[in-house]
């Protein structure tokens, strides 16, 4: 069944895949990576985000993506808040290892239960005029509806590589997981610095959420399925490291539509994590960790 | 004269009408303050299934209260009791046990879906009790428990029955297809609706050009529908849950997948968050269904069902039309509260034995299980969507949306060949 053509499309289609593997990836790359918080709950921030979307464009009708961009300040305040209190009430104390992992757990179900509770537990998709539709680049047949958050996840992890490298506060989240206490030498405080990171992270949650949205039905439990996936593409990349978080999201996304394409579904998820397997076999840190 | 002296024919009539609604409350007042009859069950309250599972425990919610209304059962109240199962087979055991040995139902009915009825049988054949099954495929086809029955109406071969309408049609168009693409996902019932769309590709002597399955977390299904684009089926049968239902649509419409006949075994195209979001995109896909508005399906009571039903959703953040699970939830302890009745028996034997002998008139219309619990004859609908315009819920409370081909007897219209015609 082998032509070119399908070949094109499958890796044109992965490629678009990773993309948006990457953009809800990026989240888990900053907290886990960067600041070694098990934020387990960050697919249900990723729903979460879905939801709000989902909810402003079946009230106003407005555009899911821009909704997610619009809000991420609110995001950004809910994660610092939520970071102030995991802090206050594990970190602080030392005890963020399993109890930290215990409140993540518990606010992954707080968050689950409550979009229940408000939405109900049926399928919620959005409308948006690019839902549905393909265009032909070359023989290549591109969805829109995986263009749009392709597009969108290259521009958070461009922007967020940028922050990260190019301003103070992005060098100090850096600083803050390598060596806290030069950080705190240099006068930078670092439980406001990891608050400010935690804040980005959970705001990139939000805006992939909408993203998801875009691309298939949610419900609550939606998160459930990002689990393993998003700390796998954070793991492969290398821990921190937003380059190679995108890096990993496309190989993992181009091998699920390869296998998809040319050897059957069944085998997609089973390639990709044995492709995570192999390559922390050669490098334990990641592609790009250190 | 006294002014209480003489009845005048007001005072009469008065009169009669107290004492009546006094010996009629005295009667329900009887019912309410018996010993309820317990009907105990787990139900997808959370997690996967639960867009199923509240709305089917909505339905029996409203049976609940229609039966009290009239009484009772056995002049005794019925009472609901029931545990969210979390769309976790692991704790159907527990919930169970819990049922019948500390809150003492009398009766149990299943939770929503095959994976969740899967774990429960073992437990109510150790227990010899009676089951009545919601929405199940093929539960007891390793079994052969006989106090089994289940409200799906699938047929006495579930596999094979749960299909048939679907290559039924495609074996009699014309020019007659030649070749098929199967794909589903890595769950309990599209297995088994692909195992049985398997055995009737033989049967109908279609040549198979595509048949692999998927993993139900899959995100994007354009390399799938791409794939079978490549085998170049006439026909593609899927069987899907609700998620990928929507993706390998979406994906067979933006890779330009037109075979002749698409569709098959769709879970959640008959949701209406799915219909009204998916809206014209639905247009020609022949699907499995339970219920439709048409004409040849307004059976006694459904209505009525569906007023009470619609009444109440929003508040319970359940699909708002109902139109595909909760009558069937609905009828399943109609039929259990009509044995109760007719037995005059809690006793589990005695009810079993009647239900299995007795056809019941439901507001899905005429029920009769045969051996293995199954209906004695499939009435799984197929349907074509058709002239589905723009995304408004109201379309579908009407007839022509959802036209029903198969079976001939509830056929309220005619199929739109091929595919791509009724997307025009």
């Amino acid at each position: 069944m082998f032509s070119w053509d399908l070949l094109a499309n499958a890796v044109v289609a992965g490629v678009l895949l990773g993309g948006f593997y990457a953009a809800v990836s990026l989240g888990v790359s900053l907290t886990f990576g960067l600041l070694d918080v098990v934020n387990i709950a960050h697919p249900a921030f990723v729903i979460l985000g879905s939801y709000a979307a989902y909810a402003m464009n079946s009230s106003f009708g407005l555009d899911p993506i821009l909704t997610g961009m619009l809000l991420t300040p609110l995001f950004y305040v809910l994660g610092a808040a939520v970071y102030q209190v995991y802090y206050a009430s594990f970190e602080r104390r030392g005890e963020e290892s399993l109890r930290g992992l215990v409140f993540f757990f518990g606010l992954l179900f707080i968050i689950e239960v409550s979009l229940s509770l408000t939405y109900g537990v049926d399928y919620r998709l959005v409308e948006a005029p690019y839902i549905g539709k393909s265009i032909e680049l070359g023989g290549v047949g591109v969805a829109v509806r995986l263009l749009v958050p392709f597009a969108v996840g290259l521009a958070m992890t461009l922007a967020l590589h940028l922050f990260l490298s190019r301003t103070f506060y992005g060098r100090a989240i850096k600083a803050v997981s390598q060596d806290r206490l030069a950080l705190r030498l240099m006068g930078a405080n670092p439980v406001r610095i990891k608050t400010i990171a935690f804040g980005i992270g959970i705001a990139a949650a939000s805006l992939s959420g909408a993203l998801l949205v875009t691309i298939a039905p949610v419900v609550p439990s939606t998160d459930r399925d990002y689990i393993g996936r998003v700390f796998a593409i954070a793991v492969l990349g290398g821990l921190g490291s937003i380059g190679g978080t995108l890096v990993a999201a496309i190989i993992l996304g181009v091998a699920e539509s390869l296998m998809a394409t040319f050897f059957g579904p069944s085998w997609s998820l089973a390639v990709s994590f044995g492709i995570l397997l192999l390559a922390l076999a050669v490098r334990p840190t990641g592609l790009f960790g250190r | 004269m006294r002014p209480w002296g003489r009845w005048s024919p007001l005072r009469a009539v008065a009169a009669v009408l107290g004492t009546a609604f006094a010996l009629s409350s005295v009667g329900s007042a009887t019912a309410q303050s018996a010993k309820p009859i317990k009907i105990g069950l787990g139900m997808a309250l959370t997690g996967g299934l639960s867009a199923n599972g509240k709305p089917a425990l909505l339905a029996m919610q409203i049976w609940r209260d229609d039966i009290n209304k009239r009484g009772g059962l056995l002049d005794r109240p019925v009472e609901l009791i029931y545990y969210d199962d979390q769309t976790n087979p692991a704790t159907v055991p527990g919930i169970y046990t819990k049922l019948l040995d500390v809150d003492q139902v009398n009766f149990v009915v299943s939770g929503y879906g095959t994976n969740l009825i899967a774990p429960l049988l073992p437990i109510v054949m150790e227990r010899k009790l009676t089951l009545m099954g919601v929405l199940g495929l093929a539960n007891n086809e390793k079994y052969k428990y006989p106090n089994y029955f289940q409200i799906q109406p699938s047929g006495p071969d579930p596999e094979a029955n749960w299909a048939m309408g679907f290559f039924e049609i495609a074996g009699k168009l014309n020019p007659r297809p030649q070749t098929i693409a199967l794909v589903g996902a890595d769950a309990e019932y599209p297995r088994h609706a692909i195992d049985g769309a398997r055995e009737l590709v033989k049967t109908f002597g279609f040549k198979t050009v595509y048949d692999k399955s998927y993993p139900p977390s899959t995100v994007d299904y354009t390399p799938i529908a791409r794939a079978i684009k490549a085998a170049n089926p006439d026909i593609v049968f899927v069987a899907s849950y609700p998620p990928d239902s929507v993706g390998m649509v979406r994906a067979a419409r933006e890779v330009g997948l037109q075979p002749k006949l698409f569709g098959g075994g769709m879970v959640g195209l008959q949701y209406t968050s799915v219909m009204t979001s998916m809206g014209p995109m639905l247009n020609g896909i022949v699907n499995y269904d339970f219920w439709a508005p048409e004409r040849t399906m307004m059976f006694p009571g459904i209505e009525e069902f569906f007023k009470e039903y619609q009444a109440r959703a929003e508040k319970a953040g359940v699909d708002p039309l109902g139109y595909y699970l909760p009558p069937y939830a609905y009828a399943a302890v109609q039929i259990l509260g009509r044995a109760i009745e007719a037995t005059k028996s809690l006793d589990q034997q005695t009810v079993a034995d009647y239900i299995r002998k007795t056809e019941f008139r439901t507001i899905v219309g005429k029920v009769k299980f045969g051996p293995n619990g199954e209906w004695a004859k499939s009435r799984v609908l197929m349907i074509q969507y058709q002239n589905i315009e723009g995304r408004l819920v109201e379309q579908f409370k009407g007839p022509g949306r959802k036209v029903v081909l198969y079976p001939e007897e509830f056929k309220s219209g005619n199929l739109i060949y091929p595919y791509s015609a009724a997307q025009r």
